[in-house]
Order: structure tokens, then C-alpha cells, then sequence
């Protein structure tokens, strides 16, 4: 009845081999656990670091910013929330902080303008005073479509740049970097919108170098730029009232 | 009995031909219930669709038939379609469905007044937005109605909006630029939605009682007086409460459309203003 040598040694390697694998298995499966985590942890920062919110320096002053939210009178209205914030005096800075604020979105979600995952990419501002706000693509896909919602989420921008930067004359809004002809399938983005038509034309270049494509976007927004261009373009073709 | 046989036939073809005469010259100049009819425009095109040439200053200048015609054309434009679905409920309703629905309800109100309706698409098309402005631009006398179902808004309720002021565009030829066609109409427009917009108010309670302004996409590119029309909204648990809505919004911009009629005074010479 006795096994034969081979056999004793076969079934102690087998047992061995089991042990190892109990032990092992465990130590691997929590090892991938946090590769995984490791790589989440680092997408989410890279997210992070696209999108980071424009550091506040605590030496700026502390001023009471109109941020521009749903008014909640379900007609389509934004209406102003005064935050106080530490708001940096560059035109562009100050632009980053406030948009980031009100991308932040208000403490009552339901008067959110702007979806929340949406973030800004960049901001540029040109000397002639056209700001170029350029948008992750979640503006145009989160947004509830409509001429409604698409509307409210302009003029929450918009009144909110003309409220807190009043270099800003025109804005003209991106989406990852291109020109988009709707935000989501209504509101006219292929225009610049009027932010405040009395600002001030300094001769201030932009503190963030403006993309040459954004330069050239904003350059066709002038109206004599426009005209120009559309009289020289044969596949435009002109309209008679 | 032979002799009056000889004289009944050519009495019957006289009494025809004098019946024939005298229906064409009472025949109406609303052809509204022809389908053919309906799709070809009853005047002169107003306006260069896109990949047409545009005439040469000097043909302008050419006399043309003084008469001042009134409306008679409303272009009626479904938004969205085919993989455009628009806005989209949680009960699986879709914007480009039921606007389509809710046309072919504003086309009959629209015929019952006496007006030619061109609609930008019948079926599950997506045109483009110039492609859909084009066919309001090619027709004299027309106004452009654009339908959209809103994801926002308390539901049951309708709002008109009309453009925003648009920078005049037009140069020394007479000619304004396709990308700011709207310009010359906004005022136009605005009386328009107004109009639409107080009946609406009347009709559906919670809607604003005049037209407001917004930066549609559609609009800006029309050469008429042009409206965009949101019915509020695809959240709606049961689809019928949106169906309800479709002879109300129906009646309203027929109504609309008819009174703002009077005011429209189609210019008579290409190239002048409204």
C-alpha cells in the first residue's frame, strides 16, 4: 500500500505549489487593486491638471463678484449672486477665477447654467478686447438641449465676464479649441457674442499667447473683417431682403 | 323628336364651354389644396439661395413690376432629423419626432388661412441650416417658422423667440451678406413673434406674454421675417401631454401668421429693404 517515492515527492510538490498559491494570490490580486487605483488616481490628476482652477493668490484682494445663475423664475432668466472672491487685477486671471467659479456652480444645483462637468481650457483676450473662452467638448454634450438652456448658459458667461472684467468687449466661445456652429444644436457659436460695448480698447496684449487658429477666429469677428471676407467668398452667397 | 336631337348636342357643348370660362375666371389665387402648389413658390425668389449666382448690380437696377404683393408663403421648418435627434426625454421622446407631428398640425391651420406651406422636410431628413434657410430665401412673400421641443421649461407651456439685433450688413450693391440675412428683418420678425407669442400666452398659461430674443442659429441666416417656436418640454412622463399641445401651438401661429399679414409689405425691386 505504500506509494511508490516519485509519487510522495509528486503529491508534496503539488501541497507545496497549493500553499504558495494561497499565499500568492491575495498578495497579487491587492497588487493589481492598486495598479488600477494608481491609474485612476493619475487619469483623475491629469484631469485635474488640464482643467485646474487658476490659483488664487491670497494677497489679491477680496472683491464681491456678480456670478450669473439660473433666477430660478423658470422664464429663462439668469439672475446675479454676489461671492466674494479674491479676484486677481489681469483681465485674464481674473477671467479664469470668475468663469471657474461659476463652472463650480451655484450652492442650489438646480440653478446651474453651465453642466458640471464641463471645464475651461483656456481663456485668451485680445487687444482689441474679443475674449476667446475655449470649453471642454461636456459644454456642448451635457448641456440640456434646447434655445432655452442653450441661451441661459451664454448669457450666464457673458453677464458674468461683463459684470467682473470690464476690458472684455466681445467673447467669442471655443469648444476644445474649434469653432462649433451651435453649443448643442441651437444657439448661434459661430458669431461673437457683445459683452460690453463701451469697454475700453487698450493697447494690452494678451497675458496668455493666443493660439494662432483662436487669433485668426477672432480676427474674422470684427464686422468690416467680415464683410470682406463674405464678399470675396464665392461659396457664400449674399441673401436680397 | 329628330329635330331636337340635332340642336341638344351642340347646346350641351356650348353650356360647357361657357361653364369652363366662367369657373376659370372665379378661380382662387390661394392654391393652397394643390400639393404641387404648395412646394413651388408664387413669385419671384426674394433672395440667392447658396451655389446660385447672384445677379449683377446692373440687372437690379432693371424696372420690375411695381406691385407690392402681401405674405402668402409661410416656410415651416421641424427642426433636427435623421441622426439629429434633438432633445431627447427620458420617456424616449424625441425633438425631430414630434415637431414633424406637430408641422403637419401647423401646415393645416396655416392652409385653413389661406397660406402656400413649404416645409423644410417631411420625412426623417436632416437638412442643413443653410439648406433650410435657402428655402425661405428663394420665395417672395414668405415667412419662416422654425418648431423645436425644449429639454427645459415648465412643461405645457410655449415660447416664441425672434433674433437678436444683428449688425446691418448690406453694401453698396444692395446685397447683405447670407451670414447676416436676418438683419434687415429683425424688427419684422420681432412683430411676428410678438403676434404668435400673445396667442400662445393665451393659450398655454405660464408663457411669456411677448416674444423674447436669443441667438438661433436658424434664424440667422433667413431673409424673412423668422421665428423659432419652443414647446416646453421632452421631460414629459406621457407623450400625450405634448400632443395635447399640438392644435393650441397650431391655431396660435396660423392666427399669428394672419394678423401680422396686413403688415408685410413685400418690397416690391429686389434688394430693397422691408
Amino acid at each position: 500500500m505504500m506509494l511508490p517515492r516519485w509519487r510522495r515527492w509528486f503529491v508534496a510538490a503539488l501541497f507545496l505549489a497549493v500553499v504558495i498559491a494561497a499565499i500568492y494570490l491575495p498578495i497579487l490580486r491587492r497588487n493589481i487593486k492598486q495598479a488600477a487605483k494608481l491609474q485612476q488616481r493619475s487619469e483623475e490628476q491629469a484631469r485635474r491638471e488640464l482643467t485646474q482652477p487658476t490659483v488664487i493668490n491670497p494677497g489679491d484682494p477680496k472683491v464681491k463678484a456678480k456670478l450669473f445663475w439660473a433666477s430660478g423664475a423658470d422664464d429663462g432668466t439668469v439672475s446675479a449672486v454676489i461671492v466674494e472672491l479674491p479676484l486677481a487685477s489681469d483681465p485674464v486671471l481674473r477671467s479664469k477665477q470668475v468663469l471657474n467659479t461659476l463652472l463650480a456652480g451655484p450652492v442650489d444645483i438646480e440653478l446651474r447654467t453651465l453642466p458640471p462637468d464641463a471645464a475651461l481650457l483656456a481663456f485668451y483676450l485680445l487687444p482689441d478686447g474679443t475674449a476667446i473662452a475655449d470649453f471642454s467638448e461636456a459644454l456642448g454634450t451635457s448641456i440640456p438641449s434646447g434655445i432655452e438652456s442653450e441661451q441661459m448658459a451664454v448669457d450666464s458667461i457673458s453677464k458674468t465676464l461683463e459684470a467682473n472684467v470690464p476690458q472684455i468687449r466681445r467673447l467669442k466661445i471655443l469648444i476644445h479649441g474649434q469653432e462649433v456652429e451651435t453649443l448643442a444644436g441651437h444657439l448661434d457659436l459661430s458669431q461673437a457674442f457683445v459683452v460690453n460695448a463701451n469697454a475700453p480698447i487698450g493697447p494690452r496684449a494678451a497675458t496668455s499667447e493666443a493660439p494662432a487658429s483662436a487669433g485668426a477666429a477672432a480676427q474674422q469677428l470684427t464686422p468690416a473683417a467680415t464683410a470682406v471676407k463674405l464678399a470675396a467668398s464665392p461659396d457664400k452667397p449674399a441673401a436680397k431682403p | 323628336m329628330i329635330y331636337r336631337k340635332r340642336w341638344l348636342p351642340p347646346l350641351v357643348i356650348g353650356v360647357c364651354l361657357a361653364a369652363m370660362r366662367v369657373t376659370a375666371s372665379q378661380a382662387p389665387q390661394q392654391s393652397s389644396a394643390t400639393p404641387a402648389a404648395q412646394q413651388s413658390p408664387a413669385s419671384p425668389p426674394a433672395a440667392t439661395p447658396p451655389g446660385a449666382a447672384t445677379s449683377a448690380p446692373g440687372e437690379q437696377k432693371t424696372p420690375t413690376t411695381p406691385a407690392r404683393t402681401g405674405l402668402n408663403v409661410v416656410v415651416l421648418d421641424p427642426a433636427h432629423g435623421g441622426t439629429d435627434l434633438g432633445a431627447r426625454g427620458t420617456g424616449g421622446i424625441h425633438e425631430s419626432d414630434i415637431v414633424l407631428e406637430f408641422a403637419a398640425q401647423v401646415r393645416t391651420s396655416l392652409e385653413s388661412q389661406g397660406f402656400q406651406v413649404v416645409q423644410t422636410r417631411q420625412g426623417n431628413a436632416n437638412p442643413s441650416f443653410d439648406d433650410r434657410s435657402a428655402m425661405a430665401n428663394a420665395q417672395r412673400g414668405a415667412i419662416f417658422v422654425t418648431l423645436h421641443i425644449a429639454s427645459t421649461g415648465t412643461p405645457g407651456t410655449a415660447r416664441v423667440y425672434v433674433m437678436n439685433d444683428l449688425a446691418p450688413g448690406a453694401d453698396a450693391t444692395g446685397l447683405i451678406p447670407w451670414d447676416r440675412a436676418q438683419a434687415p428683418f429683425v424688427s419684422l420678425s420681432r412683430k411676428l413673434g410678438d403676434q404668435v407669442q400673445g396667442l400662445l400666452a393665451q393659450r398655454f398659461k405660464g408663457s411669456p406674454p411677448m416674444a423674447q430674443t436669443a441667438s438661433v442659429r436658424q434664424l440667422r441666416t433667413t431673409a424673412a421675417p423668422a421665428i423659432a417656436v419652443e414647446i416646453s418640454s421632452v421631460t414629459v412622463e406621457d407623450r400625450a401631454q405634448l400632443d395635447h399641445m399640438a392644435p393650441g401651438v397650431a391655431d396660435a401661429i396660423a392666427r399669428g401668421a394672419a394678423a401680422f399679414r396686413p403688415t408685410y409689405v413685400v418690397p416690391a425691386n429686389p434688394g430693397e429693404r422691408p
